[in-house]
This record gives C-alpha cells, structure tokens and sequence, in this order.
C-alpha cells in the first residue's frame, strides 16, 4: 500500500472516530445490556471492516470526499427553537394523518400528534419506546443483520439515539396515513442527524407510511438514516419516501426489507434535494408468494449527485419484485443507479422484473446505471432493461408546432417522464405532493443547457 | 395569404424541394398529390417549421412576412397548423393539459385572455363532438395508445381549438379507414371558411371526395409540374402518375 492511500484511510478512520467520540454521550439506554453490547459490536465493526473505496463494486462511483471534508457535531435542536416555517408544508393535514416530526435525528412529542390510535397500533419515538417498553425494542431492532457489514450502518448502530418506532398488530389497520417528517437543521454547524426507525406490520395488518426528508434552506449537515421494515405473513404496507433535503446536505439512508409469506411491499422513493444523495434499499423475502414492488424517480441537477443502490433477494420460491426507477439528469447533475436482483436456487416461480429509464438534458450531465440480474433458479420470469435518452426532438416539434414555447415544451416532456412513474402512486394527496415539487424543479431551473 | 417562390430544399444535402412555386388565398382549398418521394411531406414540414430541411434558394411569404425567419411556436401563434401524418405520441402528457396549454400559448401570443379550466372544458367538449372524439381520449395521454383514426381525429382536434389561418393536412387520410376518414373530413369541412386556407397534401384522390379542393397540383422532383381543378384529381386516379412524370421528362 502506498503511502498516500495509508494516510487517506487513516484520515477516514479518524473521521469515524472523531463522530463516535462526539456522539457517544447522552444515548439512551442505562440499564439496557443488549442496547449497548449492540452500539459496541457496531463500533468494533467500524474499526474493522474496510472503508468504502471506489474500488469496491458497492461505491464505485460514490465519491465520499466532501462528506470527509467535515466534522460534524451533535446538532439536537428544543423544539422552540425550531423554526415552524419548514413544517408547514404537509402531504396530509392534521386532521387527515397521524404525524411524527424528527429533528436532526431526534422525535419530538411536541410537534408530533396522532389520533386516538385502535388497539394495537404502536406510533411514536424510538427512544420512548426504550424508557417505556425496551424489550419491543430489543425484539425488532437489528433485523437488517443480514446485510453485508456496511460502515455507515455500522454508524448510526454505534450511535443509536432516536428514531421511530411503529408497530401495528396482526390483523390492525391503521386509520390514516402516518406522515414522518425528518427535519434537519444546521445553522452554523455541520450537524449529524442518525434516526433508525423501526417499521414494523405484524401478520395481517395494513398502514400506509409516508416519510418525508428534508431540511431549512441551504444548510450543511449529514443525514445517515436506518429505516428497518418487517412485514409479517399477509401483511400489506404503502411506504412513500420523499427526500428533498436542503442543496448542500449529505443525505445517505438505508432500507432493509424483510418479507413474510404473502405479504405485500409497496414502495415508491423520490429524490430530489441534496448534494450528495445515496439510497440503498435490501429486500429479503422470508416466505413464498411476497411480493415486493419499488417504484423511483430522481431528478438531479446542478452539481448533484443522488445514487440509488437495490439489493432485492428472492431466496423463497413463488415471490414477485418490480424495481422501476427513473430519472431526469441536466445541468451538471449526476446520477448512479445500481440495482441488483438475486434469484437464488430454490427461488423457484420467482417473478422479478428490473427497470431503469434516464433522460439527459444536458451534455454535462453524467448517468451510470447498472442492472443486474443474477438468476440460479431455472423456473423463473425474470427481465431488466436500462435505457439512457435524450429529449425527443419528435416530442418537441410536435408541441412547439402547437403554439407550445420551447422551454415549457420541454418542461411537459420532463413532467410526462415523471408522471409515468408517478402513475404508480396510489395515493392521490402523495401523487399530487409530488407532482407540484417536480415542477416546481422543472420550473425553476434552466432546462435549455 | 401564402406564397412560395422558387423554393429550393435539401435533407442531408440530398435535393428534395427543386424550385416549388404555389399561391394560395384566404378561403381556399389546395391539394397537393403526386408520387412518393416527390417532396409533398417537405414542403409541409417546411411550413411548420421543423429542423433537419434546408432552404437553399426561394422565399415563402406569409402574410407579409417572411416565413422562413419565424420560429416554430411564432408560425402556430400566427395561425399556421400542421396536422401530422404519424401524429406523436406523448406519455405522462395528459391530452387535456396538453390542448389547454396550445390553445392557451397561441391565445397569450395574440393578446387574447386565456381560458380557465372551465370555459375551456365547456370548448374543448363541444369541439371533440366535431371529430367524434370519445371524451374519454381527453383524459388519457395524448395519443399513447391510440388508434390510427383516433390520433387522426385527435390532430383534427388540435386545429379545431386552435383555428388556424392556414392548415396544411399531411397524409391525413394515411391509415384511415372508410368511417374515420368520413369523420375527419367533415371535422376538416366544418372548418372550411372564408378567411381560411388549407393545403391538403395526399397520395389519393379518395380524400378529395369528401374535402373537395378548388386546386390541384402535381408535384413531381420537387417541382409543381401541373396544376389544374378537382378534375384533375380524378384524371391521376385513373391514369397514375406516369403520364405525368413522361410530359414533364418531354
């Protein structure tokens, strides 16, 4: 090893410790053994495992250096001191969802409200959750342990604080949408916000989630978020995730997916904020005849850069996955999709069907996308397709021929490339949620270059 | 209202339009007829403007103005209307969206008041009964899906809303069957005014049956060879081209 990459790797172990060193005070959880036998095992982790490198397939194109640039500090925030201005603009109102604001990391009671909940229905913070109820916790938390050993999980494990806890019991619905809201601020300091949150829809149950990422103007801050879900046998789940960070925030999160027999996953993730955005999504199916759908749409711009990472396992027969992400690159946005479809050998019938379209507005702008599918079962229906495009000069003649101006010609064409994901979303308040912030990027920014 | 001198087009440096001379005048019918390759779909893609011709020689005039310098949206918001031959499809585009920002963009560029969403519906509505548009076409992408008739009466649509000075139907009757081609030629005929003029360019004389033109002309190599009344028209159906391409060769 020469000895520039020592010093780099040793530069980056210490921004790891530096965060464990500053974050590891005032974590809940005395008296709770488990709790931190886990935190330290995570810990060793991070000192052990090799650091992301760009010769890893996992982050080959993941450039860490501006996250490295800086140190972050713990940035809980009094819910005075919030600023209500960014928590005006819900999916649901008040009276139509149950909602939970988390601030840099942290639940706050204050500004969250849910209604008289039904019988079995669990909505709240993770670090409520451990003061009052600590073995829920012990019972569910730790269900992604079947990743493959990943640093900055093994961070926010290390330094596990808050976050959301819902539980729904078997055969409980819940009423109405819940609508999480992450909020990070950092005025002055790059702050760190690390909430895990636990999903969890025990057998026969039902809820429709939506979780919403996001923070106060251009603030600089690293967003290193766990979600874990499990949805037991028949259990159906709705999850929305909306990231619309602040232009200079890091925001990387993971989604670990566990599946029971014939249960059903709807997902639909939308990034759109951020500098520098990374989602991994893992799914394991844990029985037959689950299926897994995962919608995406990402539109990145300027000098973003938002990555997209699908691990979906089918290790049981008769399962079904749909991956169908899209995306709108211009300026000098750029943009990475990696997804990864494994059909192991006894995952017989499985039915699994992998899609990445891109368009590309501008010549500086930059796509990698990479489909895999890897398939050691023979008794499969299995597909994957990846297209990179530019703008239809048929498309444009045909609306500009209309009267239709040039720069809103293209912006219908982007917003009908966007509405072809947006189909998918069954909620019609979450359909129009997202369709105003598309085009209100697509109004925005300059879509000629 | 349109006049076309000399007018002298290439595609890739390939010759296509070779020195096209045509008049047309408010209220009246042209329709253009002659072989493949003859140019007939150039000369209506150059009036709408589209990238990819280029003029070499000639000048087309307007209304006073020079066509050529006009930018593709300028010639729709100055009534120019191009029904297209393999109409494009749109998907995610809604169709109503779609028809409401034409009428609304041609309608800001003349200083006119947009329509609200209820004023246009009320006129969007009474135009689809024109072409027998099913109004469930209105809110489905535009043309994704359609059939071939459908996208036709969805272009017949388009120009009815936007009420163009000078329409040009490009091989609207393609791909049509007996009924849609009834059909879109009433929806042209309804349409047919005084201070309209349309150029109806097509293979076949079966569409001048049903929108009957005042003139006819023959376009061989880029040239208008002949031009004549609806008469003519029937003499090209019953004797072909080639009587034609062989005096014009004389």
């Amino acid at each position: 090893m020469n000895t520039q990459l020592a010093q780099r790797q040793q530069a980056q172990r210490l921004w790891f410790s530096d965060i464990l060193a500053r974050h590891s005070t005032d974590l809940p959880g005395d008296g709770l053994p488990w709790l931190n036998e886990t935190r330290e095992h995570a810990k060793q982790a991070i000192g052990s495992i090799a650091l992301p490198d760009r010769k890893q397939e996992q982050w080959r194109y993941s450039n860490l250096d501006s996250l490295y640039k800086h140190t972050y500090q713990s940035g809980h925030v009094q819910p005075g001191e919030l600023d209500q201005g960014a928590l005006t603009n819900w999916v649901y109102s008040e009276d139509e969802s149950h909602r939970l604001v988390v601030a840099n990391g942290r639940y706050v009671p204050e500004l969250s409200s849910s209604h008289a909940l039904p019988d079995g229905v669990i909505i709240g913070g993770l670090r409520q959750m451990l003061a009052s109820e600590p073995g829920r916790v012990a019972r569910w938390l730790g269900q992604d342990a079947w990743r493959t050993p990943d640093i900055f999980s093994e961070l926010n494990t290390a330094l596990i604080d808050d976050g959301v806890f819902i539980q729904v019991a078997a055969n409980c619905a819940v009423d109405k949408p819940i609508e999480v809201v992450y909020l990070n601020i950092s005025d002055d300091l790059n702050a760190l916000s690390q909430p895990r949150s636990l999903l969890i829809l025990e057998a026969g149950s039902e809820a429709s989630i939506i979780e919403r990422f996001t923070g106060k103007d251009a603030s600089a801050y690293f967003f290193n978020g766990v979600t874990e879900v499990s949805l037991g046998e028949n259990a159906r789940l709705q999850h929305y995730r909306l990231q619309n960070e602040s232009s200079n925030a890091h925001h990387l999160s993971r989604i670990a997916l566990r599946l029971d027999t014939a249960s059903h996953y709807r997902g639909f993730n939308i990034a759109s904020g951020g500098a520098w955005s990374r989602t991994d999504i893992s799914a394991r199916f844990d029985g037959p005849h689950a299926s897994c759908d995962l919608d995406g749409l990402y539109t990145v711009g300027e000098r973003q850069y938002t990555d997209f990472h699908l691990d979906i396992v089918h290790s049981m027969p008769h399962c079904s996955s749909r991956e169908n992400f899209k995306g709108i690159v211009f300026g000098q946005g750029r943009a990475v999709f990696d997804g990864r479809v494994l059909v192991e050998k006894d995952a017989q019938k499985t039915d699994a069907h992998l899609s990445n379209r891109n368009l590309m507005l501008s010549k500086l702008a930059e796509i990698d996308t990479k489909p895999q599918l890897e398939i050691h079962a023979d008794d499969v229906k299995c597909s994957h397709g990846t297209t990179v495009g530019r703008l239809d000069p048929n498309q444009l003649f045909y609306l500009r021929s209309r009267g239709i101006d040039e720069l809103v010609a293209r912006r219908m064409i982007c917003l009908g490339f966007a509405e072809q994901v947006l189909t998918h979303v069954e909620d019609e308040k979450v359909h129009d949620f997202i369709h105003d912030l598309i085009a209100g990027i697509f109004g925005r920014r300059e879509l000629l270059s | 209202m349109l006049t076309i001198r000399n007018l002298h087009a290439t595609v890739d440096d390939k010759p296509i339009l070779n020195g096209l001379d045509l008049n047309v005048n408010a209220g009246e019918v042209h329709a253009i007829m002659g072989p493949n390759g003859s140019g007939k779909s150039t000369l209506a893609h150059i009036l709408a403007g589209r990238e990819g011709y280029r003029v070499t020689d000639g000048e087309v005039t307007f209304n006073n103005q020079n066509l050529l310098d006009l930018s593709i949206e300028q010639r729709a918001h100055q009534g120019i209307f191009l029904a297209m031959q393999y109409p494009v499809e749109l998907p995610g585009v809604n169709n109503m969206t779609f028809l409401r920002e034409a009428l609304n963009s041609v309608r800001r560029a003349n200083g006119d008041s947009e329509l609200d969403a209820v004023a246009f519906m009320k006129r969007v509505r009474e135009k689809a009964k024109l072409v027998e548009l099913p109004e469930t076409l209105l809110k489905r992408d535009v043309n994704s899906g359609f059939s071939g008739g459908e996208k036709k009466r969805n272009e017949i649509l388009q120009m009815a809303l936007l009420e163009p000075v000078l329409a040009v139907l490009d091989e609207t009757d393609s791909g049509l069957d007996i009924d849609s081609l009834r059909i879109v030629a009433n929806g042209v005929n309804e349409l047919r005014s005084p201070e309209r003029a349309l150029i109806v360019v097509t293979h076949y004389q079966r569409l001048l049956d049903y929108i009957k033109p005042d003139y006819v002309h023959v376009l061989v190599n880029g040239r208008i060879v002949r031009s004549g009344d609806k008469s003519l028209a029937y003499e090209l159906e019953k004797k072909g081209y080639n009587w034609i391409l062989e005096e014009d060769a004389a």
